[in-house]
C-alpha cells in the first residue's frame, strides 16, 4: 500500500523566516491558499486518473512555496487548481478565503508558465500592458505599472524592444513582470525557469528572491530541481505520483539572505538531503 | 530582384514551348488550304489525310510548314500576335494624348485629354474590360473575405457551427459554379439587382472558402497555454479573439487571401461566360469563341492572368510588410 500523504504544517515556527513583512504588523500567519482534503479525478479513455489525491496544504502570506517531484505527481495540477484553471472533484480549496474562480475574478494572483509567451506583434511594454488593457486600467495607469514593474524586474529601457530582440532570460522576466503588473498579492510559478540553461537560471533564481523579499508576495513556485527548490522556498512541498500527493512538507531553516553561495553550505544540502528523502520515500524514483 | 532570372527563364520556356507548338496545331488547317489551292501534298485526297498521323503529314510535307506560321486565323496563335492585339487594344488606342492641367475640364478630373483617356473609355479596350471584371472581383473578394472571417469565427466558437457549418462549406464547392452562376444571375435579376451584385455575389462564392479553412486553422492557433493564460486574467470571449486569436491568425489569413483573390477572378470572369455579359474579360473570350477570333481569346485570357499576378503580388507585398511589423515573418 501506499503511504498515507503526510498533512502539511501550515505555520512557520520562526518568524524570522517570514522576509519582506512591514515592521510592527503581525500579517505573519494569513493563511492565503488553503487545501482541505482536495482531490481531483481525471476521467479518461483509459479509466480514470487520481491526479490529485487527499492534499491537505496551507500557505501563509508572504511565504514562498515550492512543490517539488516526478512527472504526474500533480504539483502542476495542483497549481492550476489555485488558478481555477482545473476544478477539483472532491475537497475544499480556497484563496484569500474565496474559492479559486471569485479570488480568480478579483485578481489574486499572477500566473507565469514555463515558456514566456509574449506577443510578437507586442513590444515587451505592450505585453505587459495587454493584463491591464483587459481588466481595464486607464492609459496613464498603464504607462505608469509598466514602468514599475519593468523596473523590478531589471528590464528598464526595453518597453520598446520586442520579444524577438531579447534573450530567453529576458522574456521569462517579461513575463514575470506582466503577472506582477495587476499587483496580485499571490504568484503562482509553474516551471518558469525549466526551459532556461543553468547559469541564467541562478541569476533569475536569486532576483527572484530579491523581487519577493521587495514585495511580501506570496508565491507558490512549482520546479523539478532539487537545488533551485531548497534555494529558494521557506517551505518545500515534496509530492509523489500515482496517486498524485503530497510526501512531506520541509520548512526550510535557511536564513532569509541567501547568496548563490549558501548552496555549499551543509545546512543547504541537509535540506536537499531532506528533499531527496523525501522523493524517495514517495516512491518517486521507482522508475 | 534575386528571382528575375528565373522568372525569365521559365517565361522564355514557356514562349518557346508556345512558339514551338503553332506548326503542329495549324498544320492541318494549312495542309488543308493547299490542298484546296491545287499544291501536291501526300496523301492527295482530305479524307487520306484525315487518317494520317499529325507527325507523318509534317515530315511528308514541309514545304506546308511555313504556311502553318503564317496563317491568318489560326487555332493557336503565335505569341508575337497576342502580344500585338494587347498592346493595339491598351495603350495603341491612346490619340493625341495632352495634359490640359487640373480641372480644365468639369467632367474629367484627370486633366488628360480625351485621346489619352480613350484607353479606359475604349470598348475595344482591354483595360476598360479588365475594369469591368476586377470591380466586381474586388467586391466579390471583400464579400467572401468578411463572410469567410465571420463563419471561421462562428466555427471557432459555437460548438453547433462548428459541428455543422463545416460540411455544408465543403458542398458548396462542389457544385459547379458554371451551374449556378446563371440561376444566380437570374434570380437576382426577377429581383431587380442588376449589374456589378450578382457577379460580385459569384466570385464570392468561390473566394470565401479559402478564407474560411485558413481562419478556423488559424484562429485554433494560439496554444492552451495562451489561452490559459488570457482565463487567468478572465479575460472576455470578445478580448481572447480581438487581442490573441485574430493576430495570431494572420498568416493563415494572407495565405487565404492570396488563393481567394485568384478564385474571385475565376469566379467573375466564368460568372460572365453563361449570362451574356456584354463587358468584362469573360464577354471577351466568350465573344472571341463566336466570331473564331483566337488572338483575341488569347489576349483576353493574358490579360487575366496579369490581373491575377497583380492582385496575389498586391496581397504578398501588404503581407510582407505587416507581418514583418509583427515579428511574425516566415
Amino acid at each position: 500500500m501506499l503511504p498515507r500523504p503526510c498533512a502539511g504544517v501550515a505555520h512557520s515556527e520562526d518568524p524570522g523566516l517570514e522576509p519582506g513583512q512591514p515592521k510592527g504588523k503581525n500579517l505573519g500567519q494569513e493563511t492565503v491558499i488553503k487545501a482541505d482534503l482536495l482531490n481531483l479525478v481525471f476521467q479518461t479513455n483509459d479509466g480514470p486518473i487520481h491526479a490529485l489525491k487527499d492534499v491537505d496544504l496551507e500557505i501563509d502570506k508572504g511565504e514562498f512555496v515550492s512543490f517539488i517531484g516526478p512527472s504526474g505527481c500533480g504539483k502542476t495540477t495542483f497549481l492550476r487548481c489555485i488558478a481555477a484553471l482545473e476544478q477539483p472533484t472532491g475537497g475544499s480549496l480556497t484563496v484569500n478565503g474565496m474559492s479559486p474562480d471569485e479570488a480568480r475574478r478579483n485578481r489574486a494572483y499572477g500566473y507565469v508558465f514555463q515558456a514566456a509567451g509574449l506577443y510578437p506583434w507586442r513590444t515587451i511594454a505592450g505585453n505587459i500592458k495587454l493584463p491591464l488593457e483587459i481588466m481595464g486600467f486607464d492609459r496613464h495607469e498603464q504607462e505608469k505599472r509598466v514602468k514599475n514593474v519593468l523596473h523590478m524586474v531589471d528590464l528598464e529601457g526595453f518597453g520598446n524592444q520586442h520579444p524577438w530582440q531579447l534573450s530567453g532570460g529576458m522574456q521569462q522576466r517579461a513575463s514575470i513582470a506582466r503577472a506582477l503588473a495587476f499587483d496580485a498579492d499571490i504568484l503562482l510559478m509553474d516551471e518558469p525557469f525549466g526551459a532556461l540553461d543553468e547559469i541564467v537560471r541562478d541569476h533569475l533564481n536569486e532576483q527572484l528572491l530579491k523581487l519577493w523579499a521587495r514585495t511580501n508576495k506570496t508565491i507558490a513556485f512549482v520546479t523539478h530541481s532539487i537545488p533551485e527548490a531548497v534555494y529558494l522556498s521557506t517551505k518545500i512541498v515534496v509530492m509523489s505520483p500515482r496517486p498524485g500527493r503530497i510526501a512531506d512538507v520541509i520548512d526550510s531553516p535557511l536564513p532569509v539572505e541567501r547568496p548563490l553561495d549558501i548552496r555549499d553550505t551543509s545546512a543547504f544540502l541537509e535540506v536537499a538531503h531532506r528533499v531527496r528523502e523525501g522523493l524517495r520515500a514517495g516512491h518517486a524514483y521507482d522508475e | 530582384m534575386r528571382n528575375v532570372l528565373p522568372v525569365l527563364t521559365v517565361v522564355a520556356a514557356i514562349l518557346g514551348i508556345w512558339y514551338l507548338a503553332v506548326g503542329p496545331m495549324n498544320f492541318r488547317l494549312a495542309l488543308d488550304a493547299a490542298t484546296r489551292g491545287g499544291d501536291t501534298v501526300t496523301p492527295a485526297s482530305v479524307a487520306e489525310q484525315g487518317q494520317t498521323g499529325l507527325i507523318r503529314l509534317m515530315l511528308d510535307n514541309p514545304d506546308v510548314i511555313p504556311a502553318a506560321y503564317a496563317f491568318e486565323r489560326p487555332r493557336l496563335p503565335q505569341p508575337q500576335h497576342v502580344a500585338v492585339e494587347i498592346y493595339q487594344s491598351t495603350f495603341g488606342l491612346i490619340r493625341r494624348c495632352e495634359w490640359q492641367g487640373w480641372g480644365a475640364d468639369s467632367d474629367n478630373w484627370t486633366g488628360l485629354s480625351d485621346g489619352c483617356l480613350r484607353v479606359i473609355e475604349n470598348r475595344r479596350s482591354l483595360i476598360f474590360h479588365a475594369w469591368k471584371t476586377l470591380a466586381p472581383t474586388l467586391l466579390g473578394f471583400a464579400i467572401g473575405t468578411g463572410l469567410g472571417i465571420l463563419l471561421a469565427v462562428g466555427i471557432v466558437y459555437n460548438r453547433a457551427m462548428d459541428l455543422s457549418v463545416m460540411p455544408w462549406a465543403i458542398a458548396s464547392q462542389t457544385i459547379p459554379i458554371l451551374a449556378i452562376a446563371p440561376m444566380i444571375i437570374v434570380v437576382m435579376n426577377a429581383m431587380g439587382i442588376q449589374g456589378l451584385l450578382p457577379k460580385s455575389l459569384i466570385s464570392s462564392y468561390l473566394s470565401f472558402f479559402p478564407v474560411v479553412v485558413g481562419m478556423v486553422k488559424g484562429l485554433r492557433r494560439p496554444s492552451q497555454m495562451e489561452l490559459d493564460l488570457l482565463h487567468t486574467w478572465s479575460a472576455s470571449g470578445p478580448q481572447e479573439l480581438w487581442k490573441l486569436r485574430l493576430p495570431s491568425s494572420l498568416p493563415y489569413l494572407f495565405a487565404s487571401l492570396k488563393i481567394g483573390v485568384a478564385a474571385a477572378l475565376v469566379g467573375t470572369i466564368v460568372a460572365e461566360l453563361p449570362t451574356g455579359a456584354r463587358f468584362g474579360l469573360g464577354a471577351r473570350l466568350l465573344s472571341g469563341s463566336y466570331y473564331g477570333q483566337t488572338v483575341q481569346i488569347w489576349a483576353a485570357l493574358l490579360v487575366a492572368a496579369i490581373c491575377a499576378a497583380l492582385l496575389v503580388g498586391a496581397i504578398g507585398a501588404v503581407q510582407r510588410r505587416m507581418l514583418t511589423r509583427m515579428g511574425m515573418a516566415q
